[in-house]
Parts: structure tokens; sequence; C-alpha cells
């Protein structure tokens, strides 16, 4: 039996009905990391040990009976922005070196509850700043399906670990996009859920306002699962809203009839990928012969969202990582003068170029005589760009678009030109500064084999209508989660590219 | 003639609050506690750790608020303020700048016969930062966190002042109204009340204000009015040779008495404000605010007119006692206990002040129960004691709370009324007094008080001063 190529449910399933133990998919997916990472580069640490111990036990608890649930003993990754007590906690930053939080963030907690094994933490772009994951200390990480081309970010260790096989699901945080592009480019599953459903607590912040945690997974009935498992009020966290529909798995059905679904036109004009409109319209017209109504309208107000979003995620990043200081934990300059010289030189050393630049951006919107004009202005704008949303779900259950101008792009292409990279988060950005859940959805491949992601958009705490609609589409294509070509013939030992990680 | 100069001020104060946990986390505020022993993962700023609200804060902010006279901001949010200094773990302290608690509000002051109106243009809510010790021995500092996320409020005045006089006013007035409501209690030398004076002077009749210092580390009402008076004469000697005043933030220095420059208005940083994503807007509702004012405890105006009223005691006693919420509870439990409010008053005004003087004391520093002065009212009262020997009785409740029946009965100190041993006694000293007995039979009454004085001194203090008055008078016939 081919352990790896089980999503994380059935997997589940096979573990309950003890025809595979808790450690023997720990071991399988820690065999699969130690044999992909040379090339792929998916994790910043893999805790072997931890991984296998945490099996022992969840494995105890699953033969007692004390744990049930479908992800009982199931492998997964977090990204590495979530602390876990004791265990190396980075950001993908040189700033975070050798820090180990002294607490868990809820979400890997209510985890844990659901009987994960955590077999490591994933990279991403530092302080999930960039959308290629190209920007760690750690070295980039690479798409599976074409090691020329990058996972996407900032969650791309994630999404690439699931895409690989490295682990079974993993958690992501999406900021502007970066759970569903990185998800687009690998051939993943990933959500962004409405602003408040997961936990914050533990999530080292990069825009508090607009970070999210979700879940990135091989398929939409694993989606569902690690989003119920995750989702809870926190009153540690007073964003986190108390919901009474966390049983997001009863909307695993087949069923769309009368569902009205919303094109907006905005996201299919200039700049987009023929391929990938093609794909993702050849997506909605299945959704549209299962009984959905599709309708094109325009959105409006687009263009002002990626300026209104780097205006907001900068102010907050740049107060949020003002805790970075050399004072108390992680990277501390080895010579200095004073305190002032001190700071100076920890954080011109310990942070990369791309968190420079949005601090220093962040610090210029929100210094005096230019708040009003920059900061103001970008509030408002999100409070606009909400109500267009709002218009747009009066009359619309589930807004359709790409994820994604365009598939993965190469390698080192990206980060030249910043506000190229910025503009491919059109798509996505939007979802955040609304608060609203949006959900990646595989639909196919380009000419080169990269996969191409629809991205599905609801109403705030609609989630369950994105997943019955993703899960009637999955259902309808027969889509099987399939590991990436470009994988089989890699095989142990293949490794050829380093990993860079002394970067 | 030279120029007539009047001098502004307004006032930055800041309060701690009297909660028991800090305002974004369940951490003790307790004052003292080795280092970093009341901190978490919140007030010490770690990442992924957030922030959320102390109701009781925001119930505090808001009684402090309604009794100065304030319009409750109904929505308010927190604001960062963004600086870097290790003592403030995130280099963001959570403040509020756009939408403050509290607005306009005023207090009433009185000096000498005038009563004037100071008003409050506005007061917030932030957490405290934690202190920098500094080792000198190795030329290290290390930060201890535990005030780090105390709760304050900043009551921030109008230009309203003109004097010292009006400063230590306001700032007593503050503190009555905030000691009342039990929100903090306010002790300036150990920093739970602290005050930033703005000044500047103008030519008297002008209307133009004219540029302001900031003066900050001002420990005690004296170092205030010290630093008040400094630098209105600093700054008219500037104007009068000829020289501007620059707007900076200057340093007291309270060994030496006087003031240096900070940081001037050029070198002011930019705090970057912006509201805090961590927390959401505070929304407080009419009923909230109805239920604060119910719950509101007598201010001292009410509870000056009671007592006049409940207790009869005269408006001087009672404005005395009000002065202080720890002086009119301890007022009030003894006179609940003993039932003589005149003589609790009596020993509170006198011998209590007297004794807070000599031990450099504040209200809130006294210790005795209101048990034993009660007791030792009642020994009084019924002559146990005479009133020398309960004075020296009071000193040791007030020193040690030592339960004056047993001290007294430890120490022999009940008054003698055994006539023989009296008279023996008399008899003695007027027999070793010729001189003041011949001074006393040809008239000169003053005598007969040093012969009562030997008297008492023989006795050791207990006798009945009366009885040895009156027994001397009837031997000398």
């Amino acid at each position: 039996m081919d352990i790896l190529s089980l999503t994380a449910t059935e997997l589940g399933k096979k573990i309950k009905a003890k025809e595979i133990t808790a450690t023997e998919a720990a071991k399988a997916a820690l065999e699969q990391a130690k044999r992909m990472e040379p090339e792929i580069n998916s994790y910043v640490t893999i805790d072997e040990e931890g991984a296998l111990r945490q099996a022992e036990e969840v494995q105890k608890k699953i033969d007692a009976g004390e744990l049930t649930g479908p992800l009982a003993g199931v492998p997964a990754a977090v990204k590495d922005n979530m602390c876990i007590e004791g265990q190396l906690t980075t950001c993908s930053s040189k700033i975070l070196s050798g820090f180990k939080p002294t607490f868990s963030s809820e979400a890997v907690l209510n985890l844990k509850k659901a009987g994960a094994v955590i077999i490591g933490k994933t990279n991403m772009d530092e302080f999930a700043m960039g959308s290629t994951t190209e920007t760690s200390w750690y070295g980039p990480t690479k798409n599976p399906h074409n090691l020329a081309h990058v996972p996407g970010g900032s969650s791309g260790g994630s999404c690439a670990a699931v895409a690989a096989q490295e682990c079974y699901y993993a958690l992501g945080s999406d900021t502007g996009g970066s759970i569903r592009q990185p998800s687009s480019f690998c051939g993943v599953v990933g959500m962004k859920p409405t602003y408040g459903t997961v936990s914050r607590y533990g999530l080292i912040a990069y825009g508090s306002s607009l970070d999210q945690i979700g879940p990135v997974a091989k398929d939409v009935t694993d989606c569902a699962a690690i989003l119920e498992a995750i989702a809870s009020h926190d009153v540690k966290d007073s964003t986190s809203i108390l919901r009474n529909d966390y049983d997001f798995t009863s909307a695993l059905t087949r069923d769309v009839k009368g569902l009205r679904i919303g094109i907006p036109k905005d996201y299919f004009g200039e700049g987009l990928d023929g391929e990938v409109r093609e794909a993702i319209l050849q997506a909605a017209k299945v959704l549209e012969k299962k009984g959905a109504v599709l309708e094109e309208f325009d959105l409006s107000l687009v263009r002002y969202a990626i300026p209104a979003y780097y205006v907001i995620a900068s102010a907050e990043a740049s107060s949020n990582l003002e805790r970075f200081d050399g004072v108390k934990y992680g990277y501390r300059t080895a010579e200095y003068e004073g305190l002032h010289n001190m700071y100076k030189k920890t954080r011109s050393e310990g942070f990369g170029a791309e968190v420079k630049r949005r601090i220093m951006l962040g610090s210029f919107v929100l210094s005096s005589g230019y708040y009003d004009a920059y900061y103001l202005k970008a509030l408002r704008t999100k409070a606009l760009i909400k109500q267009a949303f709002d218009k747009a779900f009066e009359k619309y259950d589930i807004i359709l678009a790409p994820a994604a101008p365009t598939t993965a792009p190469e390698l080192g292409k990206s980060l030249s030109d910043p506000i190229k990279m910025y503009l491919g988060d059109i798509y996505t950005i939007s979802v955040n500064l609304a608060g609203l859940p949006g959900m990646t959805v595989p639909v196919g491949k380009d000419k080169n084999g990269l996969p191409i992601g629809m991205q599905l958009i609801g109403n705030s705490f609609r989630e369950k209508t994105l997943i019955r609609a993703a899960y009637t589409y999955e259902c309808e294509t027969e889509k099987q989660y399939e590991a990436p070509a470009a994988m089989a013939c890699r095989t142990a030992g293949s490794g050829a590219a380093g990993t860079g990680k002394e970067a | 003639m030279a120029k007539q100069y009047e001098t502004v001020i307004g006032l930055e104060v800041h309060v701690e609050l009297a909660t028991k946990t800090k305002i974004f986390c369940g951490c003790s505020t307790a004052f003292g506690g080795a280092p970093n022993t009341h901190t978490c993962p919140v007030c010490t700023g770690m990442p992924g750790s957030l922030p959320v609200l102390n109701k009781q804060v925001v119930e505090y902010a808001m009684a402090i608020g309604l009794a100065t006279n304030c319009k409750i901001t109904q929505v308010c949010k927190f604001d960062r303020k963004n600086y870097f200094y290790p003592d403030n773990p995130q280099n963001y302290q959570i403040s509020q700048l756009y939408l403050p608690i509290a607005r306009d509000g005023y207090v009433e002051i009185e000096v000498g016969d005038t009563k004037k109106k100071v008003r409050i243009h506005e007061m917030h809510m932030e957490e405290d930062a934690g202190k920098l010790v500094h080792d000198e021995w190795d030329d290290t500092s290390l930060v201890d966190y535990n005030r780090s996320g105390v709760p304050l409020v900043e009551i921030v005045s109008e230009p309203d002042m003109r004097s010292a006089d009006e400063v230590i006013a306001y700032l007593e007035k503050l503190r009555l109204i905030i000691q009342y409501l039990g929100a903090s209690d306010c002790k300036l030398q150990e920093g739970s009340m602290r005050a930033d004076v703005n000044l500047s002077v103008r030519e008297a009749g002008t209307e133009k204000f004219g540029t302001r210092t900031e003066m900050k580390n001002l420990n005690s009402f004296k170092a205030i009015a010290h630093a008040i008076e400094g630098e209105r004469a600093r700054q008219i000697e500037l104007l009068e040779a000829g020289k501007p005043v620059v707007q900076e933030t200057r340093r007291w220095d309270d060994n030496k008495e006087s003031s240096h420059a900070m940081r001037s208005k050029e070198d002011a940083q930019d705090y970057r404000y912006f509201p805090e994503p961590d927390l959401v807007p505070i929304v407080i509702s009419d009923e909230w605010i109805a239920a604060v004012k119910s719950r509101q405890p007598e201010l001292r105006t009410e509870k000056l007119e009671r007592y006049k009223k409940e207790f009869d005691i005269p408006q001087y006693d009672a404005e005395i006692i009000t002065a202080s919420k720890r002086m009119a509870d301890i007022f009030e439990a003894t006179t609940a206990i003993c039932q003589k409010p005149k003589k609790v008053s009596n020993w509170l005004m006198v011998e209590t002040m007297r004794l807070m003087k000599e031990h450099d004391m504040e209200p809130d520093d006294i210790r005795f129960s209101p048990e034993n002065l009660a007791k030792l009212i009642n020994l009084a009262d019924v002559g146990t004691i005479n009133s020398s020997v309960a004075k020296e009785v009071f000193e040791k409740i007030f020193t040690k709370d030592i339960d004056p029946e047993a001290y007294v009965e430890e120490h022999g100190l009940k008054t003698v009324n055994d006539e023989g041993a009296l008279k023996e006694t008399v008899e003695k000293v007027i027999a070793a007094n010729p001189q003041a007995v011949a001074d006393y039979k040809g008239g000169k009454e003053k005598a007969l008080g040093a012969l009562v004085g030997q008297t008492m001194k023989a006795m050791k203090g207990k006798a009945n001063p009366g009885m040895v008055n009156q027994m001397l008078r009837d031997m000398l016939k």
C-alpha cells in the first residue's frame, strides 16, 4: 500500500481501523521528507524525535478510545510563524535565530487535541512577507511540480510539503493571499477562513487586522476536517469570534443547485494569463452544469486593493516587528556601542531586504504629516471594498475567481521587481481587507504542467458554502489528489540542489 | 516699572489604577516582588502573544471620568504609540490617542477664598512600562517587567492654572477624588501618581500663550512647587534678556533643586500612533455608565455634609478628617465602636496629625487599628487613665498598634484614685517646697501649678490631676 498518496482523512480512517499505526504514518512522512528536502526545502525544522514520540502517545490514546477524530494520528506540518512550546520558531528570519517560545499557539493546541502528529515547521517568506518563499533566511522552497519554479508564498513551505507528500496536511497563514496563492501554485486545497474564526494567539503577527490561520490540504474533505479542528473561540485573542457552526465537515455535500455564483469581470481582464482564465471558466461551467447560476458582474474598486493593502499591512508590520530588537531573544549583533547602535545593527543584520522595505514603507505611512494621506485613506478604501463585497453578496452566494494571474513563476524572477510581485496579489488581497473566507481548489495545469487554482470567495461566515461548492466540483471532475508528476522520477538519493540553509 | 508676568500651567497626571491584575493580562500588579516574577508572554511582549483588556480598568477610568465631570467616549479605542526603549517590551505602548475614554471635564479647586474650575481636556488609559535597573558594577542594564502592563490613566488638563498653589490644589483635588473612588492610592513618592508640568509665562494682560516647556520627574508636592517657581523665574529671565524660550522637555533634579533640558521639540519623537489592531473598540452603553455611576462611593463633599449632620462635628473638623479617605475611614470605624465622634475627631486632628508630621507620613501610611483607638478613648473617658498617660499610650498605638488595655495594665499606668496614697505624696511635696507654698499663700496662683507638677512627677504621672489640684488647695487653706 502506498501510504503517502492517501489523503489525511483516508489515512485517519486506516489508523482508526488499525490498518496503519500512527508511528508507521509518521515514519513514512519523515522518510519522504528526508528524501525530498534536499531538493524542495519545505521545512525549516524537522522534529523527528518529537514526531515519533507524539505518534506513540497519540496511538495510545487512539487505542484507549480517547481520540476518535478524523485526523487522529495523521502527520501534519505547521508554518514556522506559529509558536510551538520549546520548539524553534523562526518566521524564516535570521532575527529569530534560536528562538524557542514558552507557549504554543492556540491553533496548534487545537490540532494536538485532534490527535495531530506534528513533524516539523515549514519554510515561508520572511515574516510572511512575499509571494514566492524566496525571502526566507533558510533559502527558497521549490515547487514540487517543477523545481525551477517557486511554490508561491508566503506559506510556500506548507503547500510544497503537502504537495510533495512530506506531510498529510499543514497549517498556513494568509494575510494577503499567503495560503490561497501558493495552494494554487502547488495544486493543493487551501483556505483562509473568515477573520476571527481561528485564534491568532501564538501566530507571530505580520498584519494583525488581516492575518488568519487556515488549512492546506490534499482535498476538500481534508480541508473541512482541518478547519473543524482548528477553528475555536479563544478568549486570549480579542478579535476571535464565537461561532455556532464549527461543524464544517457537514458541508461536504454534492449540491450546488440554485447556488448563485458571481464572476467578477474585473478579475478576468488584462493581466490574467489565458490558460489560467480558460481553466477557471471551465471549472465554473462544471458547477453550472450541476445547477449553479453563473453571472458576470462588476466588483469595482479592484485596483485600489493593492495600494490599500500594502499601506495597512506594512503599517501594522512596522509596529509588530518592533519587538525584534536583540534585547530579549533571537539574534543580537556581535559588536555594538551602546543601546541605539545595538538596535540598529541587530535589525540591519537580522532582517532581510523585503522585510526592511515594508518596515520603511509602514513607518513612512504612519509618520506624522502623512498619516491622514496614506493610512487613513487606506482604511477608508478598506471600508469601501468591504461595501463592494457586501453589495455583491446581496446577489451572489459565492464569487468565483482566479487565485493568481499566472501559474508559478520561475525562481529568481520575482524579487527584483517588487511592484510586479505585489500586483500578483490582486485577486487575493481584497478578501483579507474585507475579512472574508476564501478558498483555492486545483482545477488543472498549464502547458508546462504547473497547477492552476480556482478561488472561491464567500460572505463572512459562509465557509460551508465554499466547502459545498468545492466539494461538488471535486466530485464532478473526479479529481483526486495526485502527486506531482515531477516527483515520479525523483526517488531516494537523487537530490542534487543544495538547500542553502546557511544562506 | 518692571513688567508683570503671568504663569500659565497645564498638567499631565499619570495615575496607576488599583486593579489586582494588569491591563492586558492576568499577572499581578503587586508592588515589589522579585524581578520578572509578575510576568507572562503578554506583558513581556513575546512574539505571538495578544492583549486582552481588563474590564476593571475601563470601569475605574469611567468612574474617574464621571467624578471629574467628563464626557465618556462611548465608542473608544486603543492606539499604539511606537518608540524603542528596553523597558517597553514590544517597543510600542498600548495607549489611547484618537478616541480616549473621557473628555471635556473639570474639577473645582479652592485657593484661599477663591474658587475656580480647572478644565480637563481628556483622560486616556494605557499600560505602564517596565523598569531598567542599571548595574554599575559590570556596566550593564537589566530589565524588570513586573511593572510592565500595570494599568494607568493619564489625565490631561487645560492650561488653566496660574500658580504653584493652584497646581497643588488641583492635584490634591484629583488625588482625593481618585482615592475616594478606590481607583488608586495616588502616592507620589511611590510613583502611583506622577505629574508632568507644562509651563509658560506671558506678560500680564496679553492673550497669546508663551512658549511652554514640559517638566518631568516631579515626585512630591514640594518638588512640584519648587520646579514651578524655578521654571517661571528661568523663563522670565530669558524673556527679560530678550532671549526666546525653547520648547523642550526638562528634567527636575530633586537634589540640585533645578532642572535641565532633556530634549527639544526638534528631536521630539514621532510616535507613529495608529489604532491597535489586536483590540476591538470598547462600546460603552448608557446602562454601563449608569451602573458605574450607581456604584460610585460617597465622595468628599457628600461625606463632609453627612459628618456634620450625623456626627454633629464642626465644619472645621469635618474638613480636616475628610481631606483624606484613609482618615475618614479611620474616623468612621472608630466612631462606630466607641460612639464618641468628637473625641475621635480630636485624636485624629491633634495627636495623629502631630505624629504623622513628626514621622513624615501620609494618612495612607497609618497602621493603627480603630479598635485600639476606641479602647483608648474609653479608658480616658472613664478616668482609668489621665490625659497625659493617654497621649503616651497613643504614641504606642500609633507606632506599634498596641492594645491600650493590656499596655496600661502591664505598665501600671492606671490613675491612682486612692486618697490615702495621694495625700501622703502631697504632704511630702508641700514639705519639700516651702518657697512655692509661701508664694501661693502670698497670692501667687501660678505657684500652685508647680506644686501640682511636682506631685504628678512623684506619682509617675498616674494621679488624677484634678484630684491633686483640689487636695493641694484644701491642704494649703
